[in-house]
């Protein structure tokens, strides 16, 4: 079984981002190696929606550039739910092009918050552990 | 000398597993023409009806060809072409 390895205090940073932007939606990318994160991408959801996201596709290519020239992958894309659960939404499933990414979200409904991740894959949605 | 077009992972399915592949100088359309040949269904994935898809950007070296002039910007040789799936959803 795959996991997501990342640590508590980058996952701590992921929280801090999504409550700066609440009630909006954040997002951003996490580069790593081998299913580990190494560094987080805070992203602009050009939307400014609190139900839905678009990474700016400027700071996208800019972020994948360094990634690539760093020798690092695109492990895996993270974006809040402020109102809503931590399980991908219809739209979060139809959009999903990187399959081969995992996709974090972080439910903000809750007293805390919580954090789920999940690989999507042609419609299908698959929860992964996350390792700290 | 060729176009170099960047494949992103999703696509590199198609392209036999290769991040980067070349063709011909020309429009984006006909680029994108040019590479279905190359790589057959690739075409409708980043493209449909002579548009490119709204969840695709794709780069003229550092510039979106939407502030260029889309499907319409010239590609000459030498050029370097990004296909990049935007990162959205709800
Ligand atoms: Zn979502």
């Amino acid at each position: 079984m795959t996991t997501l390895s990342i640590s508590r205090q980058l996952l701590a940073e992921i929280v801090t981002h999504c409550r700066e932007v609440y009630p909006c939606e954040a997002c951003g990318i996490l580069a790593g190696k081998n299913n580990v994160v190494q560094k987080i991408y805070r992203m602009t959801n050009i939307e400014k929606s609190g139900v839905s996201y678009f990474m700016d596709p400027k700071e996208q290519f800019a972020v994948m550039k360094e990634m690539r020239e760093e020798g690092l992958e695109m492990t895996a894309v993270y974006h809040s739910h402020p109102h809503a659960d931590a399980c991908p939404s219809q739209k979060d499933v139809s959009l999903a092009f990187y399959d081969d990414a995992y996709y974090l979200i972080v439910s903000l409904i809750h007293e805390s918050p919580l954090i789920k991740a999940f690989t999507i894959k042609e419609g299908m949605v698959k929860e992964v552990e996350i390792v700290t | 000398m060729a176009v170099k077009v960047r494949i992103p992972t999703p696509l590199q399915k198609l392209t036999n597993g290769q991040d980067e592949v070349e063709t011909e100088a020309g429009t984006v359309m006909s680029l994108i023409n040019n590479l279905d040949k190359q790589f057959p269904g690739i075409g409708e994935r980043i493209s449909e009806g002579g548009k490119v898809r709204r969840f695709i950007n794709i780069y003229l070296n550092d510039e979106d060809i939407r502030f260029l002039r889309n499907e319409e910007t010239e590609i000459k040789d030498g050029d370097e072409v990004s296909i990049v799936p935007a990162i959205a959803g709800g």
